[in-house]
């Protein structure tokens, strides 16, 4: 079941890279999990540990100011490639509940929902307005109220996402969207009962 | 007089099983097609609530990520945890009683080239599966596209999935393509032009001349990788040669069901008059063959390039290029024909079929692999497999020096032991050239068939119209 999400403030790593990919957010290697959990030691494994697994003190999420990071700000198209909801997965067990970005690849987009992780599209100057802050470390914290639909940064600034509504909903009530669609199962019958008679092969 | 719709907005409207107020809808799923990696937590949940596969009819599993691809397969999986995720699959498969290729099938192969391949895939179907790379099934009139897990297990227990309507995009390919330009190079030339976020939130139509004049597997490998441009899936009109491509297959329609499917199939085109939210127009013959020079599918520059700078770029890609360049140790202005590889991968979803180990074979033969260069092909599936060594492919590929492989996905994205070691440059068929994609620190070029298997003879890069010349 999903955790309920409603507001958050926490603090934000700046990740301003464009083009974050599923591979880089978990590494193949970690797919071979049959669990959903306990994946958030090996998020963003190569870009976070050295061929010895010693931590590479650069990467963001390694220095002080960031290792309890729960929002990433991350640059355009964060998420792009394969389907894997390893990444949400891993990204929430690190504990990032929350990812603001320009944009971000479609499944990536869907699956962070399915996981209470609510990504922000927001326009690119607004980005970079909250890249500047979250670049401010751990005192910059970032606050996001998902039933008002904003985000405020540390000094104050409120910017208005959009989220579809019955994605909100399903985020806020932390629900089940297979108990929601078994609920239409009558619907589901009787499509399916014209589909095959119309589409017999199918 | 309806309004003209897009083949999408057919399929689409053909699937609506529910709609909310809000446009939220019930889309029905006609093939749900499953592998070990994304699949073992959606079980466990079906388990978990006591909910049985809703139609297991429907649901197609194969092993393909984990399993090894070499000789000796029949010994079975040494990692353990690969080993644990494809018993998984052999569990959940016989306990849920979905149609199921163990790994010892002849008919096992990546989930992509098995679906088309055992006639699951047909047009006018929606075809999902936990996998970005189900695009590929598009290249039958079907909307195909890949779902995360929670996805897989809402498919299975409800033959659904929630959705909103995606954005209607058209790429059109005029003309003809020049020799030695093949559908990877028309695919990655899109994906150039568009960029991996290009196609975010729409599907995309591949139509025009060039397009048409495709095979099926070349029309595969172009929707393959529409993922690649951010699409959330590609789509071709079928036509006369995808109807011939189904007809006979195991599961495709015979008889008067035959008709009565090829009836409805003729009505699946863009009527004269729909609109498109986005419209990207090539010229065939302006394509190259084209390789990848970074770290993202976007990085493409036809062969005859040189590699390019950060200054070259704008805006974020600046800093991205600066990465790519020395993630991929490569040097501004160098040629791309100057780039030597010592590993050369043939195989994945994208170009793991008949037509591209017949276009390998077609360069490799009589000629010889480097020497020290590591070279494999590894088939789709094992009756492409089957296919090639009664063509006699198999005896060119491995007097080459390549090794000639098992089926499954293996060094596109190296879950199972074909892995690139730090440093190592591999000339790659497959589709994406991520960092670590192949192996951590392994650096990715990706290509054609012909260039794959071209470069595995030179050592380098290099530019198959040069090769063909003297063939």
């Amino acid at each position: 079941m999903m955790d309920k999400f409603n507001t958050l403030s926490g603090i934000a790593a700046p990740m301003p890279l464009i083009n974050i990919d599923t591979d880089m957010i978990i590494p193949k290697q970690f797919l071979k999990t049959i669990k959903r959990s306990g994946l958030g030691v090996n998020l963003f494994d190569e870009m976070r540990y050295d061929d010895d697994g010693q931590e590479i003190p650069d990467f963001v999420l390694n220095k002080t100011a960031y290792r309890n990071a729960e929002i990433i700000v991350g640059g355009d198209n964060f998420g792009c490639g394969s389907s894997r909801e390893h990444a949400p997965w891993a990204l929430l067990d690190f504990g990032i509940r929350c990812v603001i970005s320009t944009s971000f690849a479609d499944i990536f987009y869907g699956n962070c929902f399915k996981n209470g992780i609510l990504p922000i599209v927001l326009p690119k100057e607004q980005v970079d307005q909250l890249m500047e802050d979250a670049e401010r470390g751990e005192n910059a914290r970032i606050s996001v109220d998902l039933e008002a639909q904003t985000v405020t940064s540390s000094d104050g600034t409120e910017f208005r996402f959009e989220v579809d509504p019955f994605k909100k909903q399903c985020m806020l009530n932390g629900l089940d969207d297979i108990s929601l669609t078994m609920e239409k199962s009558a619907a589901i019958d009787t499509f399916e009962a014209d589909y095959q008679a119309r589409m017999p092969w199918s | 007089m309806t309004a003209p719709k897009t083949l999408y907005d057919k399929i689409w409207d053909a699937h609506v099983a529910h709609q909310d107020d809000d446009g939220t809808c019930l889309l029905y799923i006609d093939r749900h097609l499953v592998h070990e990696v994304t699949s073992p937590q959606a079980f466990e949940g079906l388990r978990l609530a006591g909910r049985k596969v809703r139609a297991p009819g429907k649901t197609i599993a194969v092993p393909d990520h984990n399993v090894p691809t070499t000789l000796d397969r029949a010994k079975g999986i040494e990692n353990e945890e690969s080993r644990i995720q494809v018993e998984a699959l052999d569990k959940n498969a016989r306990e849920f009683g979905v149609v199921y290729y163990p790994v010892d099938d002849i008919r096992q192969g990546i989930v992509h080239i098995v679906g088309p391949e055992q006639g699951w895939t047909l047009p006018g179907m929606t075809v999902v599966c936990g996998d970005s790379h189900t695009a590929t099934h598009g290249a039958f009139g079907a909307l195909a596209h890949g779902i995360g897990t929670s996805e897989v297990e809402h498919v299975l227990a409800t033959q659904t999935l929630i959705q909103k309507k995606s954005k209607n995009m058209r790429v059109e390919i005029t003309g003809q393509l020049q020799p030695g330009v093949t559908a990877k190079d028309i695919t990655m030339a899109v994906i150039g032009t568009t960029g991996t976020a290009g196609g975010t939130g729409h599907v995309i139509e591949y139509c025009g001349e060039a397009i048409a004049a495709l095979s099926m597997e070349g029309r595969m490998t172009v929707c393959n990788m529409a993922i690649e441009g951010g699409a959330r899936a590609g789509i071709i009109a079928p036509d006369d040669k995808t109807f011939a491509y189904v007809m006979g297959r195991p599961h495709a329609p015979k008889g008067a069901a035959w008709e009565m499917a090829l009836a409805y199939w003729k009505t699946l085109f863009t009527d004269d008059g729909a609109t498109f939210d986005q419209v990207i127009t090539l010229k065939g013959e302006d394509i190259a063959p084209v390789v990848t020079w970074g770290t993202s599918p976007e990085d493409v520059l036809p062969i005859t390039s040189t590699v390019p700078a950060p200054s070259d770029f704008s805006g974020g890609k600046v800093a991205a290029v600066e990465r790519a360049l020395d993630y991929m140790g490569l040097t501004p202005g160098m040629k791309l024909t100057d780039v030597a590889i010592d590993t050369v991968f043939i195989g994945s979803c994208t170009n793991g079929r008949i037509e591209d180990l017949r276009a390998a074979a077609k360069v490799l033969k009589g000629r010889k692999i480097k020497e020290g260069m590591r070279a494999m092909i590894v088939p789709g599936s094992g009756l492409v497999r089957a296919q090639a060594e009664e063509e006699g492919l198999d005896v060119i590929f491995t007097d080459a020096g390549f090794e000639w492989r098992l089926a499954g996905c293996s060094m596109c994205l190296a879950m199972n032991p074909d892995q690139l070691q730090p440093g190592e440059r591999c000339a790659a068929t497959s589709n994406r050239n991520f960092e670590g994609r192949q192996g951590r620190g392994g650096r990715t070029h990706l290509l054609s068939p012909a260039m794959a298997a071209a470069a595995a003879i030179t050592g380098h890069l290099t530019d198959i119209r040069d090769f063909e010349g003297d063939a």
